[in-house]
């Protein structure tokens, strides 16, 4: 087991991130035309370090699978987006937005990283607003705020109901600018398929064009991934339909550790699962929670009634209701962060509380902020958010409570990253949600649009010109050379091992199996057993889907199940080493729950003796075992405790 | 509820495309319109056959991708929303649906029902952004903007692209795209010189030129 070298700068907390860029290597003007930057993803990672790098003069080639960059899962954002700028007067300060994220991450996070994440956020909201997003406003024309879960005060910057659309289409300009100038070459429509790796460094990328099926190499003096988050492994979240683990889970193939994959977040308010047929989870905004009240009935009767359809909740009497999340953490009420405010549904339900035919719901209420602040007032913080609702439930959410249910929603795991977010394949940079950085084993709200945008705006650009310094020398490779032929000569295998499978199944069949077992055993609870059946299960998955797959169609053309086929391929390896990683990971910590390991109250229980560490997994080839090393994390400027939101 | 599905069947931009008709049966009300194409698709890949390509993404009417003309209207019969927030109890047991791509000589089929937009991508490309590069810039509550004109600003920046109002117009116009553009950055001091440049550009764009532009 080799302990990992996360290259965070000496010096105080405070000075690191100013004491490594006066102090990196920068490429000058001439040179960087020279270097070629290839970055997968538009997000808001993506298209941030895209237009940003772009700007600094770097040869860029930019792709993803959509048909156009605009459309990244980023878009779907609902809430906000975090920074310290204080604005409210009311308390808020760098190191309070650094304090906040550590401990909602549950201390799994390297404090460095979240540290210089903090110093950075004022400048993305300064950024938004200079490219012309219109962020919310009070009446004296400056910008407004409101809170997220986790935090004590309000910092959370918001564009309506639809801040991750505004910020992403502030960068989606920025980066539609520099395409422009011919600084950055975009490829929709196309997909990643391998990593090059030439003498020890990522050299280049081979892609699959989704119009025509060819396979192509490109080749990058760097390579980044800035692909998204893995939430779809469990078939049903809230990602977009094609957000996929794939790109990520060729960079791990090919040499970069895998971090963290148990920690998923699973988001308390989301509209619940309607039927086998459902292809997707809806989010609905953490912001609600400013001014909902999460409850459940007090009595099992009543909500066996409810459930029956024959009481309704808005005839429920005060004290009929049990505002759980008030009673249990009377300091945050509704806004403890999202994997409290989870495992405190679920409890319920368990319990014989939860609502809907299923059982699993619980009631997100809006009446006394409309008998409060009026229906006008409300309609303006969450018209979008009450129509959608309306739209998929036929509920009219102003008149009868929200009916919600955790989901899963974001991944904190994933590649594993250094300070300067470099995979441990030399020149393989992971930004975004895509890599494990910044949120520790729980994010809270409002912070991972904070981090796309960090990443892409304010990091990368420096720390891969720190790279580059030295690759100046490195001609241009031509897509010829043996190891990019060899990785194209790979890939059309695997196309035509899938196609050759002519089986009886679909892939979404398959999907959706994996999916249940990840929610049932890798899920909001967790434990020993079912972690271990987990494994058995994924296996024989593993079997069928090699065995028993049917792809209609070719492999030169468009084809959408074939699309499917290749990422289930790497979810089904992906929910192994989720599983697997639960499984070694003998501790409760943010969404990481053991059943084994809570308190008496029924609280995550950590160990910090013997797991504070990021795990980070090494692939040892087909069907071996992975191999574990440990990112020691250490606590240098916050007491570790117990998180507490009950006082 | 039982449906009869009528979709456009286009092999690609080139090929020539044929309605082909196709039964669904058992389709829950609450299921969404994409969710049911879903069922139809899982039908077909089971006999072997081609599953129909459509766009979509988020499926929760944010991300612009989904697109299709329902019966003969951009993304269906409900107000105010996109094909993938649409939900079937807004059909009957028995109806008749037609489904096509949208139809318009600056968005070319792809296959079925998927259309190119890079159209839209070039005019944003052209002129659709604040001259601004990363960092350097003053605070962000330096210049106070009125939260009147901010509001209607987002009322603008609002739009996701979609290109239901190329697809609707007879003329192909994309008017509506850019001018949402255009007003969205015209009510801002930030963006009020450009807002001039984006306009004019989409003037000059041939694959939407119309009456109203000249
Ligand atoms: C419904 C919803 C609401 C949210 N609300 C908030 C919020 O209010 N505040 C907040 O802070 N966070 C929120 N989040 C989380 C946040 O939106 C995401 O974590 C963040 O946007 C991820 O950005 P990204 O740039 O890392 O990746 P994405 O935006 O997911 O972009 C991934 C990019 O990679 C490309 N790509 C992926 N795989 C491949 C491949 N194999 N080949 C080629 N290209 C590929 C895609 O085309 C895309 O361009 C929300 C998430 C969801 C789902
Ligand atoms: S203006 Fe056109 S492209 Fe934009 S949302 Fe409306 S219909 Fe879609
Ligand atoms: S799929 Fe994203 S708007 Fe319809």
């Amino acid at each position: 087991m080799a302990i990992l070298n996360s290259k965070v700068p000496g010096g105080k907390l405070f000075d690191k991130w100013t004491e490594y860029k006066n102090h990196q290597n920068l490429v000058n003007p001439a040179n960087k035309r020279k270097l070629d930057i290839i970055i997968v993803g538009t997000g808001l990672a993506g298209a941030s370090a895209a237009a940003s790098l772009g700007e600094l003069g770097f040869k860029v080639k930019n792709f993803c699978y959509q048909d156009s960059a605009r459309r990244a899962h980023s878009i779907a954002a609902q809430g906000g987006i975090n920074a310290a700028k204080n604005y409210p007067n009311d308390g808020d300060s760098v190191y309070r937005l650094f304090y906040d994220t550590v401990k909602g991450g549950d201390y799994r996070a390297r404090e460095s990283n979240v540290y210089r994440l903090a110093e950075v956020s004022n400048s993305i909201i300064d950024q938004g607003v200079a490219q012309g997003i219109p962020f919310a406003r009070d009446y004296g024309g400056l910008l407004d705020n409101r809170s997220f879960g986790g935090a004590l005060v309000s910092r959370t910057f918001y564009a309506r109901g639809q801040t991750g659309q505004q910020l992403l289409l502030g960068a989606y300009s920025a980066l539609s600018r520099q395409i422009n100038k011919k600084t950055v070459d975009m490829y929709n429509r196309t997909e990643l398929m391998d990593i090059v790796i030439v003498d020890g460094r990522a050299r280049g990328i081979v892609v699959r064009n989704l119009v025509t099926g060819k396979i192509e190499s490109h080749f990058g003096h760097a390579v980044v991934l800035a692909t998204g988050g893995y939430g779809n492994v469990f078939f049903l979240s809230t990602n977009a339909m094609g957000s996929n683990v794939s790109a990520a889970w060729k960079a791990h193939k090919k040499g970069s550790y895998f971090a963290n994959p148990c920690f998923v977040q699973i988001h308390p308010t989301c509209i619940p699962v309607h039927g086998d047929f459902q292809s997707k989870l809806t989010l609905m905004s953490e912001s609600l929670r400013n001014d909902g009240r999460i409850w459940v009935p007090k009595k099992k009767s009543d909500a066996e009634k409810i459930r029956k359809g024959q009481l309704k909740p808005e005839s429920l009497k005060e004290e009929d209701r049990d505002y759980y999340l008030e009673r249990r953490y009377p300091a945050f009420g509704n806004l403890v962060p999202r994997d409290v405010a989870s495992r405190a549904a679920k409890e319920r339900c368990d319990a014989g509380f939860g609502i809907e035919k299923t059982g699993k719901g619980v009631y997100l209420d809006f009446k006394s902020a409309i008998e409060r602040l009026g229906k006008n007032t409300i309609e303006q913080r969450y018209g979008n958010l009450f129509q959608m609702y309306g739209k998929i439930t036929d509920d009219n959410p102003y008149e009868t409570p929200m009916k919600i249910y955790p989901a899963i929603h974001y991944s904190m795991g994933g590649v594993w990253v250094d300070y300067e977010l470099m995979s441990t394949v030399k020149g393989l940079f992971v930004v975004g949600e895509a890599n494990f950085s910044d949120h520790g084993a729980n994010r809270l709200g409002a912070s991972a649009l904070m981090q796309g945008l960090a990443d892409g705006y304010f990091v990368l650009p420096y720390t891969i010109q720190n790279y580059l310094a030295d690759q100046i020398g490195v001609a241009r490779m031509d897509t010829n050379l043996p190891e990019f032929k060899k990785a194209e000569k790979d890939v059309k295998l695997l196309l035509d091992k899938l196609m050759s499978i002519k089986g009886k199944r679909s892939v979404d069949s398959i999907h959706k199996e994996l999916g249940i077992t990840m929610w049932d055993n890798v899920g909001m609870a967790r434990n020993k057993k079912g972690l271990e059946l987990a494994l058995e299960k994924i296996k024989s998955l593993k079997k069928e889907f090699w065995t028993n797959l049917r792809i209609p169609g070719e492999i030169n053309s468009l084809n959408t199940e074939l699309e499917k086929a290749y990422r289930l391929a790497d979810f089904l390896e992906l929910g192994e080493l989720m599983a697997k990683d639960a499984l070694h990971r003998d501790e409760s910590s943010g969404g990481h729950f053991r059943e084994e390991y809570q308190t008496d109250e029924g609280e995550a229980k950590r160990d910090d003796k013997n797991f504070t560490y990021a795990a980070a997994w090494e692939y040892a080839g087909e069907n071996k075992e992975h191999i574990l090393h440990k990112d020691v994390l250490s606590y240098e400027n916050i007491e570790v405790k117990q998180r507490n939101y009950k006082k | 509820m039982n449906l009869t599905l009528k979709i456009w069947r286009q092999e690609n931009e080139k090929a020539q495309g044929k309605f082909v008709t196709y039964e669904v049966k058992d389709i829950s009300p609450d299921s969404s319109f994409l969710e049911m194409l879903d069922i139809l698709n899982e039908q077909l890949v089971n006999k072997i056959q081609l599953p129909i390509a459509f766009d979509h993404d988020c499926r929760e009417g944010i991300c612009g991708m989904c697109s299709l003309y329902i019966n003969g209207r951009a993304h269906g019969p409900d107000e105010g929303i996109t094909t993938c927030q649409l939900h079937m109890r807004k059909f009957s047991d028995g109806d008749i649906i037609t489904i096509e791509p949208w139809r318009s000589r600056g968005f070319p089929i792809i296959k079925d029902l998927m259309v190119n937009r890079d159209a839209f991508d070039n005019i944003m490309q052209s002129g659709g952004y604040i001259s601004v590069n990363t960092g350097g810039i003053p605070d962000a509550n330096s210049i106070p903007i009125s939260k009147e004109n901010s509001d209607l600003s987002m009322d603008a920046a609002a739009c996701i692209g979609c290109g239901a109002c190329v697809a609707t117009c007879k003329n192909s116009s994309a008017m509506l795209f850019v001018s949402a553009k255009v007003s969205q950055f015209a009510l801002l001091p930030q963006g009020r010189t450009e807002a001039k440049i984006i306009s004019n550009i989409a003037r000059m764009n041939r694959e939407f030129l119309c009456a109203n532009f000249s």
